[in-house]
């Protein structure tokens, strides 16, 4: 991050994007395929795998609805479900309005599609650290982190769908996820309130695992929040 | 599974145009509007605040053993966090964590 985006034309915002968004490649190559051989071995055809990977574009969700399908859950919970998963996209949609809200409404619409956690982490830490940006800047910066993992994700999944039982258990792909989004959230660990913040989140989740998928994520996710809030105001208290 | 071909391409249109109405909330309905200091300081601890809860219970009881916890997976695990945040990389978290996940398991097949 030598460049600055400050005085130069949202192209620029676009490279920086996409070079921003290069690494996720990396951990999305295993999430994508893994999300294809299990669907495949779940008994979806080509099509509806696919159809998963592009109208849904939210890993942690498709895999949450096709574990209940898997279960044959009545079909509202699998809708429940799959969609609890996803609400922590709305706080995501929130926190990005301070931002983007400005941005026209297509535009706006477009950053919706793609806004998942990788989009969504490496964008708002990016506009965190460059308060000059301007709207254009930032909307073209969004769309350059999508651009080599959106199509990749989609590719990938056709790769997990055909290569389907042929990967061994021995990868351990299971647990790539957790790697990706632990990896994920380590960095963004920058005070007290943070570190707060992540143990709630940890304690209620798994305190209220018995409840049906996503309720005690949101829960969690809730408490975190406020104890993350908290603590920050506690500390910011401290310091005078 | 005892869905019909038609029950699936429902799921997945309906979850599709669901997830994308989460997503388009706030961006897409309330737009340019301020917003009070408060919710921005509580939507400031969004992604520390899912992904941990998220990831907590894969960690603990990871499908792949049964749900039983497995030493290899908690070293993985913990291996990624100290390396991301020592480094503040994602990716040398990765690094580090696959490692070690690969290398317990070889370790583990090995004794």
């Amino acid at each position: 991050m030598t460049t600055s985006t400050a005085k130069v034309p949202a192209k620029s915002a676009y490279l920086a994007g996409v070079r921003d968004g290069l690494p996720f490649v990396i951990m999305l190559i295993p999430f994508a395929t893994l999300f294809g051989v299990v669907a495949t071995d779940a008994g979806l055809t080509l099509a509806q795998a696919m159809g998963f990977s592009v109208l849904v574009i939210a890993g942690a969700s498709q895999f949450a609805a096709l574990q209940m399908m898997v279960e044959n859950a009545a079909l509202p919970f699998v809708m429940l479900a799959a969609l609890a998963v996803n609400l922590r996209m709305a706080m995501y949609s929130a926190s990005l309005v301070p931002y983007l809200g400005a941005a026209p409404l297509w535009q706006r619409a477009l950053v919706s599609y793609l806004n998942f956690d990788q989009t969504y982490i490496t964008s708002v830490t990016r506009y965190e650290a460059r308060p000059e940006m301007s709207v254009a800047d930032r909307v073209a910066y969004f769309l350059g982190v999508a651009t080599p993992i959106t199509p990749l994700w989609v590719i990938m999944t056709l790769v997990g769908i055909l290569a389907g039982a042929a990967i061994p258990d021995a990868w351990a792909l299971d647990f790539i996820m957790p790697i990706m989004f632990l990896a994920m959230v380590a960095p963004m660990i920058k005070s007290v309130a943070h570190v707060a913040a992540a143990a709630a989140s940890i304690i209620v989740a798994l305190a209220f695992i018995s409840l049906p998928s996503g309720t005690g994520l949101l829960m969690a996710a809730a408490a975190a929040m406020v104890t993350g809030a908290v603590v920050e105001i506690w500390t910011e208290g401290w310091r005078k | 599974m005892n869905f019909s071909t038609a029950e699936i391409w429902f799921i997945i249109a309906a979850l599709g145009a669901g997830t994308f109405l989460i997503r388009f909330s706030f961006l897409g309905l309330i737009g340019d509007r301020p917003m009070p200091p408060i919710v921005l300081r509580l939507l400031r601890f969004t992604p520390v605040a899912v992904l941990p809860g998220m990831v907590a219970p894969l960690v603990v009881w990871p499908a792949a053993t049964g749900g039983q916890p497995d030493l290899v997976r908690l070293l993985a695990a913990g291996a990624t966090l100290a390396i991301g945040f020592w480094t503040r990389s994602a990716l040398w978290g990765i690094g580090g964590g696959v490692a070690t996940l690969y290398a317990g398991l070889a370790a583990t097949a090995w004794l």
